[in-house]
C-alpha cells in the first residue's frame, strides 16, 4: 500500500449568505452591479451556485445566466453567460471582466432590451465562509476513498470546486494531492476532468470514487 | 392500577443520518465543536402554531445536543398585545394600519414587561419577528451578539409601522431574512436564512399508506379520486377563497376534490372570520372539504399532504411558505403563487409550477394532472431541493456558521 508524502486533510466549509444592498432590475443595472459588487458576490453567483443547485443538471449553471433567462427572457445572452466555465479562471477579476464584457456587448448590440424591466429583480449576495477540519485525514489511497465516501456535499464542493480559486491553479484539492503527494498523475488528471456542470455533486463523487477503486484494483 | 404510557422517543442527531447522509451530521458536529458551552437565547411570541414555533421546537434541542447552552423563551402578552402585533404583521406585509396611536405604547409596555421577566444575557440572543423586537433595549453596553430574525416579508411595509420599528431593528448586530426580496436597506448586515422543516417530525416523517388512507377517509375524502390540497391557517393572505375558485376552474375539466385544512395560531384573532368566508365560498359542494384542525394535528396534516395529488399554495403574500416545503419534501407536485419565499422553493418547471393568478393556478393544476410523469419528476427534484436547503439541519448549520463568524472564526 503506497503511503502519501503528506496526508489529505478533509475539511468542510459552511457558508452564510449575506444580502447586499445592490439589486438590478434590467440588464444595464446588472452590468453596473457587476462593476460595483464585491469578489465575494461574484463568487457567490458563479462558483457557489454550482453547489446550491447541484442536484439539477439541466438549466444554467450560474445565477447571472439563470436570471437573464428566467427574468429577462434573453436566451442568447443567457447561453453566452452560462458558457463561461469557472475552471478556466484563476481569479474572480478575470471572471468578472468576462461577465461584464458579454453583458456590455449585448447591451450595445440590443439597446431595446438593455433597459427593459425584468420580471423580478436580481439581488446581489455574498457567501461568507467558515472552514473547519472534519477531524480525519488520508495517508493512503484506501483512506482517501473512505474519506470521500463520508463527505457532505459542502465538503465535496469545497475541495473539488471552490478550491480551484484558492489554489490559483487549474486543478482541485483532490487532484493536487493525488498528483503531488501520492504520485498518481494520471488519476489526478482524470479526476480534474470530471465535468462539474453536467454532474451533480453526488454523481461527481461517485465517478471519483469509481476512479480511485479502479486504481486500487490494479 | 395505572398503565404507564410509553414515552415518545426523542429525536437524536444521529437519527438524521439515514435521511440526510452521515456527512451532513458530521459536518454539524465539526462546526459545533468550536462553540461548546456558548450561551444562546432564542425569543419569539408563541410556543405552538405557526412556522416559527415549529422551527424553534427542533432547532433548540439540536443545538443543545451539539453542545451549545441554549434556551428558548416565549414572550407573554394580553389579547390587546396580540391584536396589535397581528395588525403590525399585516401592515408590515403592506396592508393599512388602523390601530389607534396609543397601540405603540401598549406594544412597548408589553415588551418592557417581558424584558423584566426574561434573562437576555446570552452571548448570542436571537429575537424572532416584530413582536419582541423592542427587547433590544435590554442590551447594555453592546454586550453579546444580538440578531433580529425576521420571518416576514418587509419589502413593502406600511411606513407608519416600519418607522416605529426600524429604530429598534438597527440596534441589532444583524438581521436575518428568509429571502433577499424581503430585506430592506439597513445599516446593519443582513443575512439570508431559509426557514426549514424537520423531516423526522410528525408532520413530515414517512407514513404507512394505510394510515394515509384511513386519515383521508376519516375526513370523508375519497382516496381513490384526485385530491387538491391547500394546508394553511385561515388567513386572507393565504387566499383560501381564491383556492376554491382555482379548484372550480379545474373541476370544469377534471374530476377532483379540494381539501382546505387550516390550523389556528394563538396569535391570530382573524382566523374565525376567514374560515366563515371560505365556508360561504364553498357552498354546498360535497367535494370541498374545509377542515379546521387543532394545533396538535401534525400527523393528520402529514397524511393529508401525502394523500394529495397536487398541493396548492395560493398565497397573496407569504413569509416563506413552509407548507410548500413540507409538500416538496413529500415529493408532491406543487402549484404555488410566485410570492414571498415561494419562488426560492418552487423553481418554475424544475421543482414545481408557479402561478400568478387564480386562473394561472387552475391551468397549472390541470397541466400536472394531465401529465403525471412531469408531476413526478418535479416532485423528485423538489424533494432534493428541500433536502439540500430547507431542512432543520441546514438551518442549524447556518446558525453555527453565523455564530462562528461573529466570534471572528473564518
Amino acid at each position: 500500500m503506497r503511503e502519501a508524502q503528506q496526508p489529505f486533510h478533509f475539511v468542510t466549509a459552511s457558508y452564510v449568505t449575506r444580502i447586499s444592498d445592490q439589486k438590478a432590475t434590467n440588464l444595464c443595472e446588472l452590468s453596473r452591479g457587476l462593476d460595483n459588487s464585491s469578489d465575494a458576490s461574484v463568487f457567490y453567483h458563479t462558483f457557489q451556485s454550482l453547489s446550491r443547485l447541484h442536484f439539477l443538471t439541466e438549466g444554467f449553471s450560474n445565477d447571472f445566466a439563470q436570471w437573464v433567462l428566467a427574468a429577462c427572457n434573453r436566451a442568447q445572452l443567457a447561453e453566452q453567460l452560462a458558457a463561461l466555465d469557472i475552471r478556466d479562471y484563476l481569479s474572480l477579476a478575470e471572471l468578472r471582466g468576462d461577465l461584464r464584457r458579454i453583458l456590455a456587448e449585448y447591451c450595445q448590440a440590443n439597446p431595446q432590451h438593455a433597459e427593459q424591466t425584468a420580471f423580478e429583480p436580481f439581488y446581489f449576495c455574498e457567501g461568507i465562509e467558515v472552514t473547519v477540519p472534519l477531524g480525519f485525514e488520508a495517508w493512503t489511497l484506501e483512506a482517501f476513498r473512505d474519506g470521500l465516501e463520508r463527505l457532505s456535499h459542502a465538503s465535496i464542493y469545497y475541495h473539488f470546486i471552490a478550491s480551484r480559486l484558492r489554489l490559483q491553479l487549474r486543478t482541485n484539492d483532490f487532484s493536487l494531492w493525488l498528483s503531488t503527494s501520492i504520485g498518481l498523475d494520471d488519476l489526478a488528471q482524470r479526476a480534474n476532468r470530471i465535468d462539474i456542470y453536467t454532474n451533480t455533486l453526488e454523481s461527481a463523487r461517485a465517478i471519483l470514487v469509481g476512479m480511485v477503486e479502479e486504481e486500487l484494483s490494479r | 392500577m395505572t398503565t404507564a404510557m410509553p414515552l415518545p422517543r426523542l429525536i437524536r442527531l444521529d437519527d438524521y443520518d439515514p435521511v440526510l447522509g452521515s456527512g451532513e451530521v458530521a459536518e454539524l458536529r465539526a462546526l459545533a465543536s468550536h462553540l461548546q458551552g456558548r450561551t444562546v437565547e432564542m425569543v419569539n411570541s408563541t410556543a405552538v402554531g405557526g412556522g416559527v414555533a415549529e422551527i424553534l421546537s427542533r432547532l433548540v434541542p439540536i443545538l443543545q445536543e451539539l453542545g451549545l447552552a441554549i434556551r428558548w423563551d416565549v414572550i407573554t402578552g394580553g389579547n390587546d398585545f396580540f391584536e396589535i402585533t397581528k395588525a403590525f404583521h399585516n401592515a408590515l406585509h403592506g396592508g393599512p394600519y388602523e390601530m389607534p396611536p396609543e397601540s405603540f405604547e401598549v406594544f412597548l409596555a408589553y415588551n418592557q414587561q417581558n424584558r423584566a421577566r426574561l434573562q437576555l444575557e446570552a452571548e448570542f440572543t436571537v429575537i424572532h419577528d416584530p413582536q419582541p423586537a423592542a427587547l433590544i433595549e435590554a442590551r447594555r453596553n453592546r454586550s453579546g451578539h444580538w440578531v433580529w430574525r425576521c420571518h416576514i416579508d418587509l419589502s413593502r411595509p406600511n411606513p407608519t409601522v416600519w418607522s416605529f420599528l426600524e429604530p429598534y431593528v438597527i440596534r441589532y448586530d444583524g438581521a436575518i431574512f428568509s429571502s433577499p426580496e424581503f430585506s430592506r436597506q439597513l445599516p446593519i448586515p443582513q443575512y439570508l436564512f431559509y426557514p426549514c422543516i424537520d423531516p423526522l417530525a410528525e408532520k413530515n416523517r414517512e407514513l404507512e399508506p394505510e394510515l394515509v388512507r384511513a386519515t383521508l377517509e376519516r375526513y370523508g375524502i375519497d382516496p381513490k379520486r384526485t385530491i387538491l390540497t391547500q394546508i394553511s391557517r385561515f388567513d386572507r393572505l393565504k387566499d383560501p377563497v381564491g383556492v376554491v375558485r382555482a379548484y372550480q376552474g379545474v373541476k370544469r375539466y377534471l374530476d377532483c376534490q379540494l381539501v382546505l385544512a387550516g390550523g389556528g395560531a394563538t396569535d391570530d384573532p382573524e382566523g374565525g372570520a376567514v374560515l366563515e368566508e371560505v365556508r360561504q365560498a364553498a357552498g354546498n359542494d360535497p367535494d370541498i372539504h374545509v377542515l379546521e384542525l387543532p394545533p396538535w394535528s401534525a400527523l393528520e396534516i402529514n397524511a393529508l399532504q401525502r394523500g394529495s395529488t397536487v398541493v396548492i399554495q395560493e398565497s397573496l403574500r407569504e413569509g416563506f411558505g413552509l407548507t410548500v416545503t413540507e409538500a416538496l419534501w413529500k415529493k408532491k407536485p406543487v402549484v404555488a403563487s410566485a410570492v414571498g419565499g415561494i419562488p426560492t422553493q418552487v423553481i418554475h418547471k424544475h421543482t414545481g409550477m408557479l402561478a400568478h393568478s387564480v386562473e394561472g393556478a387552475a391551468y397549472q393544476i390541470r397541466f400536472l394532472l394531465s401529465n403525471p410523469s412531469i408531476a413526478a419528476r418535479l416532485g423528485e427534484q423538489g424533494h432534493e431541493h428541500v433536502r439540500e436547503h430547507f431542512v432543520i439541519t441546514s438551518n442549524v448549520k447556518r446558525y453555527l456558521t453565523l455564530f462562528l463568524r461573529m466570534l471572528g472564526h473564518s
